[in-house]
């Protein structure tokens, strides 16, 4: 699974000799993220979002575990409890926040993570399965943070609820019933706070085991990198450890800057006020919104606004906003280039921008009132964002002229002379 | 040799018949199990018992004034009992039912003889969100009986859609007026 020049684990303690015989762990760890796994020289620092995203994993589900130790999951005490989190608990309520932010971070660095990958063409042969089982982690974390929001049970909680198992309800024939079925009554109530309660502890673990098995199939192939010229020779690549644990430690230094600024001086910058009032069924927030991480897809759900070839405007909203997920799964084989990396791609990289810059603006128009010009707005760029996968970057990839590629990695780092006149190790 | 293999044909095949019975049988009966087992799992998430007790619920209209609406619970769910002016009657009548994304005329939506007495469940058919119009100096909309504000839903006077993404109009839950001024829901 590996490269033949990969360094094999060979413990010197008899301690070490006797656990490699018995139970091979820590020989698994070498070769999986210590100097046994050997990865490309050249990787920038887009390549710490993997870890990064891999740690924000970690900070939610350990303070994750201990708010449950104080949260009560009923209609009556939820709201009460977070209240006694953040007032009565010690230190409540930085392990609140670091959880409320975490999730923020965790999306901020998986959507760097995900847009590293359109950009260099990490998605491409032979690593399809990597971004397959990617896109499966990021619907699990979409589901994992909707049911979190839920859990404080304050307006934007509920409405959330409302709206989200609303979508359900769009599907014809059985809709209304299934949700009733998700929800465990006929609004979001007792039933449904509690089985989001416990799914909410469950599929982080889930999103765990999805991260191991993505993990693995990168070991596979190997990591991508910024040239996405393959890995040829010992000279392309160094040893993970301590190359790239020290670029990542570095990286994590700079992301837990960040993170604890936000915590402790901003930690509801990031959040809505509505949600700081308990729930209240009879009276829907004037403007309510989901976390900003949802924006893009929110404003996709909205930009229906009227009945369209015999389906109605809601189950468009409802198909489009899930299709814009669902779409991601067919990449690797809608875009169909040999050349991965947008550097050797000059039209490519300019729509690439494009579509970053179609995201940003479907997520302004998320976070707007449904009302003009924002509809007007949402509309052109829900198009685009579809026509960006299924029109575009097919006749991109049929057509675009790459530009020169280096010979090897070797060679995009120290030059082609260079390249040919280093040893061949 | 070959009248031996034809004698032994027969019971070989036999036997492997019986095998492929067996290993079918088994595994199909397992199947049962296994979906026998799906059931309770599935069943359990529906609404329970005491969620569907909470089947019906009597509401004293007799203070609502004509113009004035008042939001009560059913079933968890907001309910909007309105009592409609003359003039919003009027208004929903003049109405041609083919300017309707969801065709129904006000008599559809009120009862007999009392036709001023709108009672709808006060939630969005777009996602759930209960719109606004039925407190005082809230926005009805662009159609003069409810707007919602989380996707832009238009209802007007009979609380039928008329703009935005809601597909259907405002429900008409099962009511009946037990006197005058009382009515019961569900």
């Amino acid at each position: 699974m590996s490269f033949p020049w990969a360094k094999n684990y060979a413990p010197q303690h008899p301690l070490m000799q006797w656990i490699d015989e018995k139970l091979p762990l820590p020989r698994f760890v070498y070769n999986a993220v210590g100097a046994g796994y050997p990865v490309p020289r050249n990787l920038n620092y887009w390549w710490n979002f993997g870890v990064l995203a891999g740690f924000a994993l970690v900070i939610q589900i350990v303070t994750g575990i201990i708010l449950a130790m104080h949260y009560y999951a009923s209609t009556g005490g939820a709201f009460n409890s977070v209240e006694h989190i953040m007032r009565d608990v010690n230190a409540g309520w930085l392990l609140r926040y670091a959880h409320m932010n975490g999730a923020s971070f965790f999306f901020i660095v998986v959507y760097t993570h995900i847009f590293r990958g359109l950009y260099f063409g990490s998605y491409k042969a032979p690593r399809e399965m990597i971004w397959l089982l990617g896109v499966v982690i990021f619907l699990l974390m979409m589901a994992t943070a909707f049911m979190g929001y839920v859990l404080p049970w304050g307006q934007m909680s509920f409405w959330g609820a409302q709206v989200i198992t609303g979508f359900f309800s769009a599907i014809p024939l059985v809709g209304e019933t299934l949700r009733e079925w998700l929800l465990g009554g006929f609004a979001p109530d007792q039933a449904a706070l509690n089985r989001f309660f416990s799914l909410h502890y469950l599929l982080p673990f889930v999103i765990l085991g999805v991260v191991i098995l993505h993990i693995w199939a990168l070991h596979i192939p190997g990591s991508s990198n910024p040239t996405g010229v393959e890995v040829k020779d010992e000279q392309d690549t160094v040893p993970f450890h301590p190359y790239y644990t020290a670029k990542d430690g570095f990286g994590l230094c700079i992301f837990l800057i960040l993170f604890f600024t936000l915590v402790f001086f901003a930690p509801n910058l990031l959040g809505h006020p509505d949600n700081y009032i308990e729930a209240n069924p009879l009276s829907t927030p004037a403007h309510i919104v989901p976390e900003w991480y949802f924006w893009p897809f929110y404003a996709i759900l909205r930009a229906f606004t009227g009945n369209f070839m015999g389906i109605d405007a809601k189950l468009w909203g409802v198909l489009a906003m899930f299709a814009s997920i669902a779409l991601l799964f067919f990449l690797p084989w809608l875009d169909r280039s040999p050349v991965r990396s947008a550097t050797y791609r000059p039209v490519y990289k300019k729509f690439f921008w494009v579509l970053v810059a179609d995201v940003a603006l479907l997520g302004v128009c998320g976070v707007m009132p449904a009302s003009q010009p924002w509809i007007i707005l949402s509309q052109i760029g829900a198009i685009y964002y579809f026509a960006h996968f299924l029109i575009i970057l097919p006749m991109i990839s049929r057509n675009e002229r790459a530009l020169p590629m280096p010979t090897s990695i070797t060679a995009a780092v120290l030059g082609e002379g260079a390249a040919k006149t280093a040893p061949a190790a | 040799m070959d009248s031996q293999a034809i004698a032994a044909a027969p019971s070989d095949d036999e036997g492997v018949r019986r095998r492929d019975f067996i290993h079918l049988a088994a595994v199909s009966w397992a199947g049962v199990g296994v979906a026998a087992t799906v059931v309770p799992l599935v069943y359990q998430m529906g609404p329970s018992g005491d969620v569907l007790s909470l089947s019906s619920a009597e509401v004293d209209i007799s203070a609502i004034q004509p113009g004035q609406a008042i939001k009560t619970q059913w079933r968890k769910q907001p309910v909007f009992i309105r009592n409609l002016t003359p003039q919003e009657i009027a208004a929903a009548k003049a109405v041609p039912l083919s300017d309707l994304r969801d065709p129904q005329t006000i008599d559809e939506r009120t009862k007999p003889g009392k036709e001023n007495w709108l009672i709808t469940l006060g939630v969005c058919t777009h996602l759930g969100c209960v719109p606004l119009g039925a407190a005082e100096g809230e926005n009805r909309g662009d159609y003069g009986g409810y707007f919602c504000p989380c996707h832009g839903s238009h209802y007007d006077t009979a609380a039928r859609i008329r703009k935005g993404p809601a597909p259907r109009n405002l429900t008409v839950p099962e009511y009946a007026f037990t006197s005058d001024t009382v009515v019961t829901i569900g």
